[in-house]
């Protein structure tokens, strides 16, 4: 559960977010849509302590980010673009995030990491490996070490429609198993089907934060990307 | 619990430029070192290359990983590791492997064409001046998130201590020449860690002659013991300085 409380978030003049609260249920996934520069990417950087939150608090399983970084023990993070120290092959890479966790090896979910077929590319040095496969290397990680909260950049930006779709069925069976998945995405038709709740951001500002069947009777659409334009079309004046 | 430095160290010496320059170092020490028969004379040429490549090369390369290594502390940062570990990790490992490429350029060729007694303080200076300017480096780094501006940075930075310092010095000196400035003198060559990684060969080399004004003075104030311990705890403070800076600068950044 993530319970984000009053947060706004400043650099230098330009305000990213503003005041912000929102509250994030176990065993639900999420989208946080909106237009570029909305604060999606913000927001998440202050729920992973990337960004110092000052102003506002987020309580992660009812533990504020701001007081110990131990509660990223419940986190697991895909990355938009992930970069990889260039000579370390992928399963020293993988191996270098297990020491920091210190997780014994039968509770580690290697799920995704056989669906990929990774392990017969391992000793590949991460600067060799295409923009997909790279992907494929952050989203094992974050599904690794069974974390309660998920949270996806993108997630499905760069791999091929096979290695979607596994990740697809994925993040359905986490949300089922009542984890909390959020997804911030802009390919809107990919959501579909995983998602359960709708976020909604311009300029700092959460407009709508709705579950997905409410908002599709509400705005009488069938498809979650339809009920978003008809979002953008009212904000227009 | 440094399990990040480890595998940091180990992606760097893995690295192209950080293998070419190891060779470098090599064959420079080696040629020079094979040169001259007369150990301290031959000492003396390789302290000089030794003061302008190692700041050079360790300043840049590490400013460079760092700002490509951006993401890849993002995702660290996003595990359960308090943020100070990482930045120390990741200073430990660009300094260590750089301070392996230097014993093996420089302090192998020493060693076996030269001996441990003139070179030990060419030795030392190289892995002091290697871990100081990789902290330079980590600070200019992390003071701006344009990776032209903080190369552009540390490239200053280089300049400065290598050649604008003693250039201030000696318009300094020439000035004020009709004062008793000696005592200021040796305080400001002290100040500069390449100078004082000079004057630190020089001393224990004990060879007056070529110490230079502020190195004369230097030797003069501190004597030759007390002088190279001096300097040792300058160094020191010049690793720690930057870096703790930087660090604190790291801990409040937003990423």
């Amino acid at each position: 559960m993530i319970e984000i409380k009053n947060l706004t978030k400043k650099f230098n003049k330009f305000t990213a977010l503003n005041e912000v609260n929102i509250r994030f249920n176990d065993g639900h996934s999420v989208a946080l849509i909106g237009p570029n520069g909305c604060g999606k990417t913000t927001l998440i950087k202050c729920i992973l302590g990337l960004n110092v939150v000052e102003d506002g608090d987020i309580l992660v399983n009812n533990e504020s980010v701001k007081e110990h970084y131990l509660y990223r023990k419940n986190i697991g993070y895909m990355p938009q673009i992930g970069r990889y120290p260039e000579n370390m092959t992928i399963a020293q890479t993988i191996q270098m995030i297990k020491d920091t966790r210190k997780v014994s090896e039968n509770e580690l979910d290697t799920e995704l990491l056989e669906a990929f077929e990774l392990e017969s590319i391992f000793d590949k040095k991460m600067r060799t490996l295409s923009g997909g496969t790279t992907q494929k290397v952050s989203a094992v990680l974050a599904f690794l070490f069974n974390p309660g909260i998920i949270i996806l950049d993108e997630p499905t930006a760069g791999l091929d429609p096979l290695a979607s779709e596994i990740l697809k069925n994925k993040i359905i069976k986490e949300k089922n198993k009542g984890k909390l998945i959020i997804i911030t995405s802009h390919l809107l038709s990919e959501l579909d089907d995983i998602v359960s709740e709708i976020v909604f951001m311009n300029e700092g500002k959460v407009i709508v934060h709705q579950s997905v069947e409410e908002l599709m009777t509400e705005r009488k659409t069938e498809k979650i990307s339809e009920s978003i334009i008809s979002i953008l079309k009212e904000m227009k004046p | 619990m440094n399990n990040i430095a480890k595998f940091i160290f180990f992606d760097i010496l893995k690295n192209k430029i950080v293998l070419l320059y190891t060779l470098l170092l090599f064959v420079i020490s080696w040629s020079v070192l094979g040169l001259d028969s007369n150990y301290t004379k031959a000492t003396l040429s390789l302290l000089n290359i030794v003061l302008l490549v190692v700041p050079l090369v360790s300043i840049i390369f590490s400013t460079i990983y760092v700002y490509n290594s951006s993401q890849f502390i993002e995702l660290l940062l996003s595990q359960p590791i308090a943020r100070g570990k990482i930045w120390l990790n990741i200073f430990i490992g660009l300094s260590s492997a750089l301070i392996l490429a230097y014993l093996l350029g420089c302090g192998v060729p020493i060693l076996l064409y030269s001996s441990l007694e003139t070179g030990f303080s060419l030795i030392i200076i190289g892995v002091m001046l290697s871990v100081i300017f990789t902290a330079f480096a980590m600070l200019s780094s992390i003071g701006s998130r344009d990776r032209a501006k903080g190369i552009g940075i540390s490239i200053f930075v280089w300049l400065f201590f290598a050649i604008i310092y003693d250039g201030i010095l000696l318009v300094l000196m020439f000035q004020f020449s009709d004062y008793p400035i000696e005592g200021i003198m040796a305080t400001l060559a002290a100040i500069n860690p390449i100078g004082l990684a000079r004057i630190f060969v020089l001393l224990q080399l004990n060879i007056s002659a070529m110490l230079g004004y502020s190195g004369a003075v230097f030797k003069d104030i501190f004597g030759s013991g007390g002088g190279m311990g001096i300097s040792m705890v300058i160094l020191f403070i010049w690793i720690a300085v930057p870096f703790l800076l930087s660090y604190i600068k790291f801990n409040k950044k937003d990423l």
